[in-house]
């Protein structure tokens, strides 16, 4: 049941939603991604050359998870 | 066979207990909604929520008339994680819904 590796898109409370592959998570919530890219591109261009990420945990608001038949 | 301690609701916290594979309502920061099924929580309200619908409630002001347009937009999401910090209220669903 370990999230790790899996797809998940993390929903922040700017509004920010970051679709990747979980790395790590820590005591704090702190989330590392891995093969990013922003969900709505054109939206949000900041990130476009950014592959790989740290999210400070109290910036998150949502974290859509795989539902368990597998992917999503 | 006289106790049932294991179930008994001692703190508010407990009330949330109840709910567990139940469908709650949960009512956040920033005007938003969800309703789904309540797999798991914690001490900060972190919930883990199964067949979620989120609605965001928006109010737009008209330029002219200064009427208020209320707008609400609905998603659905199989499976989520809530961070507790952003939640209000956890109650069982709403009879309207």
């Amino acid at each position: 049941m370990d999230l790790v590796g899996r797809e998940v898109t993390v929903e922040l409370k700017n509004d920010l939603a970051i679709r990747g592959t979980l790395h790590s998570v820590d005591q704090y919530l702190n989330i590392k991604l891995e093969n990013t890219r922003v969900v709505d591109q054109d939206k949000y261009p900041h990130m476009l050359s950014v592959r790989n990420c740290f999210i400070r945990g109290s910036v998150v608001r949502y974290v859509q998870l795989p539902s368990r038949r597998g992917g999503h | 066979m006289s106790t049932e301690e294991e179930s008994a609701v001692k703190e508010p916290l407990d009330l949330i207990r109840l709910s567990l594979d139940e469908r709650i309502y949960v009512k956040l920061r920033s005007d938003r909604e969800l309703r789904g099924k309540l797999h798991a929580y914690d001490q900060h309200l972190n919930m883990i929520l199964g067949d979620v619908e989120e609605i965001v409630t928006t109010v737009e002001i008209d330029d002219e008339t200064y009427e208020e347009i209320v707008r609400t937009t609905r998603r659905t999401i199989p499976f989520l994680f809530v961070r507790g910090d952003g939640v209000i209220l956890v109650s069982p669903p709403l009879r309207t819904a």
